[in-house]
């Protein structure tokens, strides 16, 4: 048989292809479209993670492949302690805030009272405030109470990780309510009556039947504040004293001296660890 | 059956804002018997139910519980427990567990929850099923191990809230039957709430029919079938056919009315009615007999035209028009296995309607 070679090219089988009808300019112009977005929000990600493996110094060449970057990183004092606070920091204010925002969106989703309204509405403002106003308010805040501090006991305090800390819970809270709240508008109270029929007293009710099938909620919720807490450079920076900088800041007072793979290493790490808590949310949703 | 009574209910109001759900209702429940609370959705039925569970408080009056006033008890301290319309079976647990969770809250010891938990499933037919997740089971099923889950209890009153509802209708028939059977093996009280009478008639020992927050009429399946003593009770349970007049006088044991058009109509009245009483007269389809016209009315006879005639296997529904306003619903059993149709009535035939005043209510109201 003779092959008819023109048939076989490319440009001949993209025109086939548009003849019949299987790609229109159109479908053609959607597929580019979202692969540029893709490599719009992807590219400067892979680039920073081939570049904490890259030889040069300066990390922006390929020179050869290396985990010396890693190696230095772990056997940095400053890093080291910078990623300490941060997960210290991180794992209290994950706590401390689960726990308030759980009981605060139970408490609005099972209750009417009197200014319901108006704390519904306070409790979403720190996710629509300008952080940076946010951070301005804690920071004020936090001087005028070491002030009253001052006056009452004598005693002269400084921001360390507590204020941080606080600062953390502040805003993380609000996340938390969102994300518990739906989980319990999904749970059905009629499970509720049938515990108490059964003869469950309230705190039965609440850690045998409530607690178990909102959890997947509450984790969701916390595993949101853990990683907004890890990332979280504004308030961080305006709250931390001296010496106890977080790792964001860490990285940030790095970079205005020089960009070195050291820094794309840490910042490696903290994707993938971010990465892990997102998948590990959604298959804990997922199981429910 | 002992005589004495597992749940009384003394003047019992429930409001809801200004909806007044159960109005004024006061009953008497029999130890041992399977009562049904039955009537249209929204009579208060379920309101009822729930306060007898504790899930709601009287507005006013009282519940007693074997002769115990049960007040603001809430409902883990009472001694009853629910199936539910929905099972509401705990979808984190699995179906051992499910049965388990009363005796766990009880402090009963494990070995003995493990035993009551497996005699429990046996009851209602779930053996092998223990690990599995409610999700995993049919709707059947999941009806199943509500019911073993609230009799593992061994409640004082088992109430059941529609618990045939969402089911399909063989399964349904098939769960009256074996619901009716367990009930007299465990001899647990069930209040039984259905909007479906024929349920309520199948099941029951008693029924008590509700309308609009009101207790209408308690009685057994043939006393509320046969004697209904209001019009609502009638239509709601069964076919009828209602002919509204006025009571003119009494004619030995019966009330006689006179229609609009002047028809004279006989049957039993409750209790003795005043001349000039607006009243129904209300009658039963398959209580009605139909006979070829042979010149005289006999008496409580009425004479019409047969207007349509449907076969529908058992029975033959017929239509009768009495005058310009009024047609009868008769039923005929079809007892004679003919295939010849053209023997029977056929549409346009004169014929006479007999309504026998034993079987013919006189309804006030």
């Amino acid at each position: 048989m003779i092959k008819t070679a023109p048939a076989t090219t490319a440009s001949a089988r993209i025109r086939g292809a548009f003849s019949e009808g299987r790609l229109t300019w159109s479908g053609l112009a959607l597929t580019v479209f979202s692969i540029l977005v893709y490599l719009f929000l992807y590219v400067p990600i892979v680039i920073l993670v081939i570049f904490s493996f890259t030889r040069d110094e300066f990390g922006v060449r390929w020179t050869g492949f290396t985990f010396d970057w890693y190696i230095r990183l772990f056997n940095n004092p400053r890093m080291m302690g910078a990623a300490w606070n941060t997960l210290v920091v991180a794992t209290v204010s994950t706590i401390v805030s689960t726990i308030i925002g759980t009981l605060l969106a139970m408490a609005m989703e099972r209750y009417r009272f009197r200014g319901r309204n108006a704390i519904e509405g306070l409790i979403y403002l720190p996710i629509v405030v300008p952080e940076i106003v946010m951070a301005v308010a804690l920071l004020a805040f936090s001087a005028i109470i070491f002030d009253v501090i001052r006056m009452v006991t004598g005693e002269v305090l400084r921001r360390n990780l507590a204020t941080v800390t606080i600062g953390h819970i502040a805003f993380s809270i609000s996340f938390v309510v969102v994300v518990v709240r739906t989980s319990l508008k999904n749970f059905d109270r009629r499970l509720e009556e049938a515990a108490a029929d059964l003869g469950a007293d309230s705190w039965n009710i609440f850690w045998r039947i409530t607690f178990p099938l909102i959890l997947p909620g509450i984790i969701g919720g916390a595993l949101l504040a853990f990683t907004l807490s890890l990332d979280d450079f504004i308030i961080s920076l305006f709250l931390s004293g001296p010496g106890t900088s977080l790792l964001p800041v860490e990285v940030y007072n790095r970079v205005r001296r020089a960009i070195t793979p050291e820094i794309n290493a840490i910042s490696t790490l903290m994707l993938i660890l971010s990465m892990a808590l997102v998948a590990l949310s959604q298959v804990l949703q997922r199981r429910r | 059956m002992s005589d004495s009574i597992a749940i009384e209910l003394c003047d019992v109001v429930k409001r809801f804002g200004d909806v007044v759900a159960v109005d004024h209702v006061n009953l008497q429940i029999r130890d041992g018997e399977f009562f049904s609370l039955l009537g249209p959705s929204g009579c208060g039925k379920t309101s009822t139910l729930r306060m007898i569970a504790g899930f709601e408080l009287p507005t006013a009056g009282s519940i007693l519980i074997h002769g115990r006033e049960m007040g603001i008890t809430p409902p883990h301290l009472r001694p009853v427990n629910t199936v539910f319309q929905s099972y509401a079976l705990f979808p984190h647990m699995t179906v051992a567990q499910n049965v388990a969770f009363g005796l766990e809250m009880r402090k009963t010891p494990k070995a003995e929850i493990a035993r009551q938990v497996k005699e429990a499933l046996e009851l209602v037919r779930l053996s092998g099923l223990e690990d599995r997740r409610p999700r995993q089971l049919s709707g059947g099923q999941q009806q199943r191990v509500a019911l073993a889950r609230a009799l593992v209890n061994h409640p004082e009153v088992l109430l059941l809230d529609e618990p045939l509802g969402a089911l399909d209708q063989k399964l349904r028939k098939e769960m009256q039957l074996e619901l009716k059977s367990l009930q007299a093996r465990v001899g647990i009280t069930f209040v039984f709430v259905t909007h479906d009478q024929e349920e309520a008639l199948t099941m029951s020992d008693r029924i008590a029919v509700m309308n609009k927050g009101k207790l209408l009429q308690v009685g057994t399946p043939t006393e509320i079938y046969e004697r209904p003593n209001c019009r609502f009770v009638a239509d709601f349970i069964g076919e009828t056919n209602f002919i509204d007049g006025v009571v003119i006088g009494r004619d030995g044991n019966y009330t006689v009315l006179e229609t609009p058009e002047g028809l004279r109509l006989r049957g039993l009245a409750a209790r003795p009615l005043s001349d000039g009483t607006a009243v129904t007269y209300s009658i039963r389809p398959e209580k009605v007999r139909l006979l070829a016209p042979n010149g005289e009315l006999p008496p409580n006879g009425l004479a019409g035209t047969v207007m349509t005639v449907n076969y529908i296997g058992s029975d033959t529904r017929i239509t009768v028009r009495i005058n310009d306003q009024r047609t009868i619903d008769i039923w005929e059993q079809n007892t004679r296995s003919t295939l010849d149709r053209d023997e029977y009535w056929q549409p346009g035939e004169a014929a006479v309607i007999v309504c026998p005043p034993d079987n013919a209510l006189v309804l006030s109201e």
